[in-house]
């Protein structure tokens, strides 16, 4: 069967971490009230820019931070657009969306020409837990991943600690659900807001460096398919909660490696990668445990002295 | 006795408004001073400007004999001011001791919840104000709520309390175990402003008053020796009547009847069950009753609201059971919802296209579905003469009204539909007494014009000095009819408990 072979579980991980990522990212936006759907382009962004620093410096870890300093600046604009000028957050989204696309189509090949990156691009390093790989199953899951899975995993459980145990955690989520009460304890709702934006920013940076030089070592021009979006829909049905996150990420990656297990052997790959979007919406219909965004999600705030 | 806090001459302007236009105020080591003033005269404005959340256009604010400054509430805050808004500010989402905690929590980087609660816990000991800490704010009674905004300031530290309307939700049980609070405060040394609309409410708890007038303040008097009349005089700027004065009844044939109705609230409990009523021309038909006893859910029903479950609504003779709320609109049902902002208003909206939301579909507002913006504006122009709203611009949002003055417009809009029958929920709730006298009047002339009015309200003296029959209503119930003339706040008060009432019904 399928399911006793460990490798599906082993894909199944691998294939959640990328949505996993900018899932988290976008906890952190719509949490403190800035509703975040340019994942998919700063995930592109993230992609395209690791891989040329990595290639020009020769270090896939150079190519990572790069890959987070553009993903935030890129942020950071959505940021000032919601932020300051109060723009509408989803038009914005889908403007960073397509800018991005058609940026790093065209930085490909004006940069690389139309034969795409270069095969000798250094990518991360694949690791495998010493000691964990006698214990069966376990042990296959964790082979040979790449090193990004698990400093994504580490994230998302300090994401989650950092969301809901500290002192900044409990004011980002406050400045989400009611800013105009947080501003009347006097913090800083602008200055959280763009925190909050900018993390997701990073998040997402990472999600799309891991398929650009994580799994691969190379760019192709929207190689992040839609994950951004599915990203969106994993937060969702994720409650807005790290954990939740990467819960539901784990089952969206799950169907995924499930589609590519059962090529050809007569399961449409389509319905599965429909699963994602059909459980999002059962969740936001209520049908299975509700999820209800954060109160003041996508409600610019304009402190009026 | 030294001033703790001092406003001179302070003044707030906002484009068109001058909201405080020269404010002069003493406030002194353990007074509780009083700040009466008609709807829309400045007093939250002000409140606003002392917490820091608005910058004064020019003046000046001391605190212990020092000018102060404050750029936002952090500095207000860290300066000992507290206030408790007339909208809540609190996140219904987080826990009673994450929101009074918040922005000056326990711990270092970890947020030390355990000690949050302890502290909490501490405090709602010191103070006698019961509260579970690890509560969801959203989940708690709206005088449950006032004491987390309360136990906020306490946290804090506040020097100086700020209550703005605080009782103007509380039932009456509430507002007595705030007044101990308030009187601990006091014999603490810490002094507290009080706005209130309540006369009663200002001369039991205050030592002085200041009195508010369209921005200014105008004089500031000693409780003692005040009564409700000079009070309201003052207030107003004239002789205000009290007392509703009303002909004698000349009931006519039914307009509204209601037959066995069943209802259930959004959250699905069943809130009416099984009620009888019959509301007349030419009568002013009062429902009595302790706030959720079913007296609004029966409201909404009939507006079409809320479904019925069983039971029948008649309107003039025809079964109105099953239409739609626009549909019973056109035959002539009038509401004025419990919570204005919720369901009165849009409050994005400018008040020229609040006044047709009713009417928007039929000429003149709009003809073969195209509005005719003119005719609204001419409409609302008129209205808002007629109602007194302030300031008298159509082209502002509803938003940007005082609380009293967004219930004038509502009214208004109501009213001047000609209905056959208007349901008023709480229509004098937050008004100041002038305009709670023209909200009476104007009820009062619908009735005597043969129109039927149902009123709904938690305030035993409303109900007493305007209806000519009053329902009480309990645990979705009528328990008794009895004639307005005739009954007593006593008998009114018992039967409000659940007793039946022990002669016959009228
Ligand atoms: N943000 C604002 N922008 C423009 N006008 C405003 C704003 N806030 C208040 N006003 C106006 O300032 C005036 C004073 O309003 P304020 O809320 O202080 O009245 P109030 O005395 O508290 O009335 P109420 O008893 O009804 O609460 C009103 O005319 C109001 O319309
Ligand atoms: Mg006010």
């Amino acid at each position: 069967m399928v399911f006793s072979n460990p490798e599906i579980w082993a894909l199944t991980l691998s294939m959640a971490i990328p949505l996993a990522l900018p899932a988290v990212g976008g906890t952190f936006s719509e949490r403190t009230g800035v509703v975040n759907i340019a994942m998919e382009g700063i995930m592109l962004i993230g992609a395209f820019f690791g891989v040329a620093f990595s290639y020009w410096t020769g270090n896939a870890w150079v190519g990572l931070l790069a890959a987070i300093v553009c993903g935030a600046l890129t942020a950071l604009a959505l940021a000032w657009g919601a932020i300051h000028v109060s723009a509408d957050q989803t038009v914005l989204g889908m403007g960073i969306n397509i800018f991005a696309a058609g940026l790093t189509t065209f930085l490909l090949n004006t940069l690389f020409g139309y034969s795409g990156t270069p095969v000798n691009t250094p990518k991360l390093p694949t690791l495998s837990i010493p000691g964990l790989d006698h214990i069966p199953y376990i042990g296959i899951v964790f082979q040979n991943q790449s090193v990004l899975v698990y400093i994504g995993i580490v994230l998302i459980f300090l994401s989650h600690w950092f969301l809901f145990s500290t002192r900044l955690g409990l004011r980002m989520r406050s400045v989400g659900e009611n800013p105009l009460a947080a501003d009347t304890l006097g913090i800083p709702v602008w200055r959280l807001r763009y925190l909050g934006v900018v993390l997701s920013g990073i998040f997402s940076a990472i999600g799309g460096a891991y398929l650009s030089i994580g799994i691969l070592n190379g760019f192709t021009s929207n190689m992040t398919s839609g994950r951004g979006y599915i990203a969106l829909a994993a937060m969702i049905f994720g409650k807005w909660t790290p954990l939740g996150s990467f819960g539901a990420a784990l089952i969206f990656g799950f169907s995924t490696a499930l589609g590519i297990v059962l090529q050809g052997h007569g399961v449409s790959s389509n319905l599965l990668q429909m699963i994602p979007y059909a459980l999002t919406i059962l969740a936001l219909t209520g049908l299975i445990g509700r999820s209800t965004p954060p109160a003041a999600d996508g409600i610019p705030y304009e402190p009026r002295r | 006795m030294e001033p703790v806090l001092e406003v001179v001459d302070l003044k707030k302007w906002f484009p068109g408004v001058k909201a405080n236009d020269g404010v002069n105020l003493t406030v002194r080591a353990g007074e509780v001073h009083a700040i009466l003033g008609e709807n829309g005269a400045g007093k939250s404005t002000l409140m606003k400007v002392i917490y820091g959340l608005l910058e004064p256009t020019a003046g000046e604010i001391r605190l212990f004999g020092q000018p102060v400054h404050f750029r936002s509430p952090r500095d207000a805050i860290l300066a000992g001011i507290g206030m408790v808004h007339q909208h809540f500010m609190l996140i219904p989402a987080l826990t009673v001791a994450e929101n009074v905690v918040l922005g000056d929590e326990p711990g270092g980087v970890r947020f030390d919840r355990r000690q949050a609660v302890q502290r909490v816990r501490e405090l709602s000991e010191r103070y006698r104000l019961a509260i579970d800490p690890n509560a969801k704010v959203g989940d708690l009674t709206v005088g449950l709520q006032q004491r987390v905004e309360i136990l906020k300031a306490f946290y804090r530290k506040a020097r100086v309390l700020i209550l703005d309307e605080p009782t103007a939700l509380l039932t009456p049980q509430e507002t007595r175990e705030l007044f101990n609070i308030i009187r601990t405060l006091k014999a603490e040394g810490t002094p507290v402003i009080f706005i209130s609309h309540k006369l009663d409410e200002v001369l039991e708890i205050s030592d002085r008053v200041t009195v508010m007038r369209a921005g200014k303040t105008v004089e500031t008097i000693d409780t003692k020796g005040a009564t409700p009349q000079t009070l309201a005089n003052l207030m107003v700027g004239r002789e205000v009547v009290l007392r509703v004065e009303k002909p004698p009844a000349k009931a006519g044939s039914p307009a509204l009847e209601v037959r066995g109705l069943r209802v259930r609230s959004a959250d699905r409990h069943e809130r009416v069950k099984g009620v009888d009523l019959t509301v007349r021309r030419g009568e002013i038909l009062g429902i009595a009753g302790i706030d959720g006893n079913g007296q609004f859910e029966l409201a909404d029903a009939i507006a079409g609201l809320l479904r019925a479950e069983e039971g029948q609504i008649v309107l003039d003779g025809r079964d109105i059971t099953h239409l739609s709320p626009a549909e019973r609109t056109q035959l002539g049902i009038a509401y004025v919802p419990q919570d204005r902002q919720l369901d009165g208003l849009i409050l994005a909206f400018d008040l020229a296209d609040n006044v047709i939301l009713r009417d928007f579909r039929r000429p003149p507002f709009s003809r073969r579905g195209i509005l005719n913006r003119r005719a609204a504006e001419a409409y609302a122009k008129r209205l808002i003469e007629a109602f007194d709203v302030r300031p008298p611009d159509f082209r502002r949002k509803a938003s940007e009204l005082s609380g009293g003055n967004q219930q004038k417009v509502i009214l208004a809009r109501e009213v001047s539909r000609d209905p056959l029958v208007l349901i008023a929920a709480q229509p004098t709730r937050g008004l100041d007494v002038g305009a709670i006298e023209g909200v009476h009047r104007q009820l009062v002339r619908l009735r005597n014009e043969g129109k039927a009015v149902l009123l709904i309200s938690l305030e035993l003296d409303e109900i007493l000095s305007l209806s000519d029959r009053i329902a009480v209503m309990h645990d979705g119930e009528i328990v008794g009819v009895l004639d307005g003339a005739e009954a007593t706040r006593e008998q009114l008060g018992l039967m409000m408990t659940g007793q039946r009432a022990k002669e016959g019904t009228v």
